[in-house]
């Protein structure tokens, strides 16, 4: 339980101290949390799904966050994605504090900052992918032609190129999310944050999404994603384990097995 | 999101729903339909009647002095009625008197009607309008003569058994025949057509091409005027100043003749095409409201309609607004989004309103006698109705769709 003693923290006062004292919104960090907490009141039970969680990721670093179910990471997700605010704590993107900001300044956030890659793809079922990748920069208020031409570009980024007039019932679960991904970076964004983005493929077209994500990775894009499976967190570079509500262990492992010139598990022999 | 594209996006909503799209904004479409058929029946009626049936049944400059309104201000209560039955009657024997007091270049005539039966060797009985006049008749009413002629002074002084005929008359009456010189029985007296009245067409369906004029010296006007006194009598004054003029002449020498106290009312009436103008703009503003009642409980209705479909509309596509609230859009463009589909239905739904209340007061028109004037103003005021409608009916779904929580909403399946 939150109690009136730790609200100071989040004062004007204290906030510019600690930011002088620490230098955390530097411009190479993307993401810097400190003491995140998020409680939720269910049927007047408080539960604390996240209990002070201090994660800094730099820019082009590409980060799995894992954790069994219950661990918070989607809390996490959900905050790291502005969807969400904390109770308690500081979260800064790009360098600027999001964690007290309005709907209205989260919205602008989201979509300027962060593209999100969901499990069931999120597409409009009844646009065309072209139309889905422009919804972004609908809402940033690009013209349309100016629209048309940076979401071309974005599906033919993920070769997708020839597939601008298909409607996501046409498309296969991978080119669905494919245009996800296309859509999330579409404007440009901070952060690419992936919630389990082969939870619904199979494991062929998991391995075609994750070479995806590895292929951003490598281009410098700065990529988060949230999964369960330790294989598909194994591309990353970077693994931050979640358990109730804190980080349990936050490792460079991966990227030393990429280093190493050790390959990720084969996901097609897995099956 | 822009407004242009909250427009489009509605409308793509409207289409892959047709169905549905087409129950829901049915409720707006027949309100504004009506509504439609309703003004423009009206105002072609009150356009009638300033245009023709004023100038036909009164004349310009004309005033009528009548025992009561016929064309009446105020439609007469009960109570009216009786004071208006008590009094005296305007005689014929009034006519020198009131043309004794006239400016120069008035003219006047007395008029008095009654449906008779006329009758012909060459036809079966029919009803016509059969007026006894006296005076400048046929120049206050505009009567042209078609073929023959009018009334000499001498036919009116002594009463001669003449007759100048409506077309309608002349047609049944003489089928096929030279009307002029032939003999019309009316109520057994012979008369002698003289003359055809140019046809004069019909007010709300109303022939005024019935009549029969004979001087009112000839033996009609036992039938028409049993007991001497007429239905009014007609002055048209060269001028509306002297028109003026001319009413106040004659209401003085009238509550002269009638020893009326200063500070009794007037026990007669000078019907004039304003006081009858007048009645009609009443009558117009009763049958408006009237009118519009009903449309209006329709719109009401099609905007609850509305509202409904666009609530479940949010239910569905809660998914919908989760994605969208990810990728960036604020309360305001789902907001906006919501309201402009409730908005774009409802207009359209007016829209197909108009042009359907358009053909039914088109069909009214030709189907029955009543006159129809699509008014410009209300399609105007029909098309903001719908688009108001339509924004009042959305405000709830819309907003309630702007607070769903993102991380809810994406939730849903």
């Amino acid at each position: 339980m939150q109690t009136t003693d730790e609200i100071p923290l989040s004062t004007t006062a204290e906030r510019q101290a600690v930011t002088t004292e620490d230098a955390a919104p530097e411009k190479d960090w993307v993401i810097v949390t400190r003491g995140l907490k998020r409680d939720y009141d269910i049927g007047g039970e408080v539960v604390h799904a996240l209990r002070g969680v201090d994660i800094a990721i730099r820019r082009n670093e590409y980060v799995a966050i894992m954790g069994p179910s219950g661990s918070g990471k989607s809390t996490l997700m959900n905050l790291i994605g502005c969807l969400d605010t904390p109770s308690a704590g500081e979260y800064w993107l790009s360098g600027a504090l999001v964690s007290d900001k309005d709907e209205d300044e989260l919205a602008r956030v989201r979509n300027r900052e962060i593209g999100f890659v969901f499990q069931t793809f999120n597409l409009l079922p009844r646009a065309t992918a072209l139309h889905n990748v422009e919804l972004p920069l609908v809402y940033a208020g690009v013209g349309s032609d100016e629209r048309k031409r940076r979401a071309i570009e974005a599906l033919e980024r993920v070769q997708l190129g020839d597939r601008t007039h298909h409607r996501p019932n046409e498309l296969s679960g991978g080119q669905r999310q494919r245009v996800a991904i296309a859509r999330a970076l579409v404007n440009q964004p901070s952060i690419l944050l992936a919630d389990e983005p082969t939870g619904n493929l199979d494991s062929t077209t998991s391995e075609e999404i994750m070479r995806v994500f590895e292929g951003l990775a490598e281009q410098g894009q700065t990529v988060i994603m949230v999964t369960h499976e330790s294989d598909i967190a194994a591309h990353a570079r970077r693994v931050i384990v979640l358990r109730d509500g804190m980080v349990a262990s936050d490792d460079k492992r991966a990227s030393f097995i990429k280093s190493a010139g050790i390959a990720p598990p084969d996901l097609t022999r897995k099956g | 999101m822009p407004f242009i594209e909250a427009v489009w996006l509605a409308l793509a909503q409207i289409r892959v729903q047709k169905l549905k799209s087409f129950f829901t904004l049915l409720g707006v479409c027949i309100g504004v339909m009506f509504l439609i058929a309703v003004i423009s029946i009206v105002q072609g009626m009150s356009n009638y009647m300033e245009n023709d049936f004023a100038a036909k049944m009164l004349g310009v400059n004309t005033f009528t002095l009548r025992r009561f309104p016929w064309f009446g201000d105020g439609a007469g209560s009960e109570e009216e009625w009786r004071t208006w039955l008590r009094r005296p009657r305007i005689y014929h024997t009034d006519l020198a008197l009131v043309a004794s007091v006239l400016p120069p270049g008035s003219r006047i005539a007395v008029e008095s009607q009654e449906f008779l039966q006329g009758q012909s060797q060459w036809a079966r009985p029919k009803q016509v309008e059969a007026h006894a006049i006296d005076g400048d008749y046929f120049t206050i009413k505009k009567y042209d003569v078609r073929v023959g002629r009018a009334f000499t002074s001498q036919e009116s002084t002594l009463g001669a058994p003449v007759v100048v005929v409506g077309d309608e008359v002349a047609r049944y009456i003489f089928p096929d025949l030279d009307p002029l010189g032939r003999q019309l029985r009316i109520k057994g007296m012979p008369y002698t057509v003289i003359g055809v009245l140019e046809k004069q067409g019909s007010v709300f369906g109303i022939s005024l091409d019935r009549v029969a004029i004979a001087p009112y010296n000839s033996p009609l006007h036992h039938f028409t005027n049993p007991r001497g006194d007429v239905d009014g009598i007609m002055v048209q004054a060269p001028t509306p100043l002297a028109m003026g003029e001319a009413m106040e002449s004659v209401r003085e020498v009238m509550r002269g003749r009638r020893k009326l106290h200063p500070g009794d009312p007037d026990n007669f009436f000078m019907e004039t095409s304003a006081s009858a103008l007048a009645f009609m703009a009443k009558l117009k503003t009763i049958m408006t409201m009237a009118g519009t009642a009903f449309p209006a409980i329709g719109l009401i209705v099609g905007g609850m309609v509305i509202m409904n479909i666009m609530l479940v509309a949010v239910a569905e596509r809660t998914r919908e607004i989760g994605i969208r609230k990810s990728l960036g859009a604020r309360r305001r463009d789902i907001m906006r989004q919501f309201l402009v589909e409730a908005a774009t239905l409802s207009t359209l739904g007016a829209i197909i309103g108009i042009l359907l209340g358009i053909a039914i007061a088109k069909i009214i028109e030709w189907r029955t006698p009543l006159p129809a004037a699509i008014a410009p103003w209300s399609i105007v005021v029909a098309t903001l109705l719908g688009t108001v409608v339509g924004i009042v009916s959305g405000v709830y779904p819309a907003r309630r769709a702007a607070s769903l929580d993102p991380i809810e909403a994406l939730r849903k399946e």
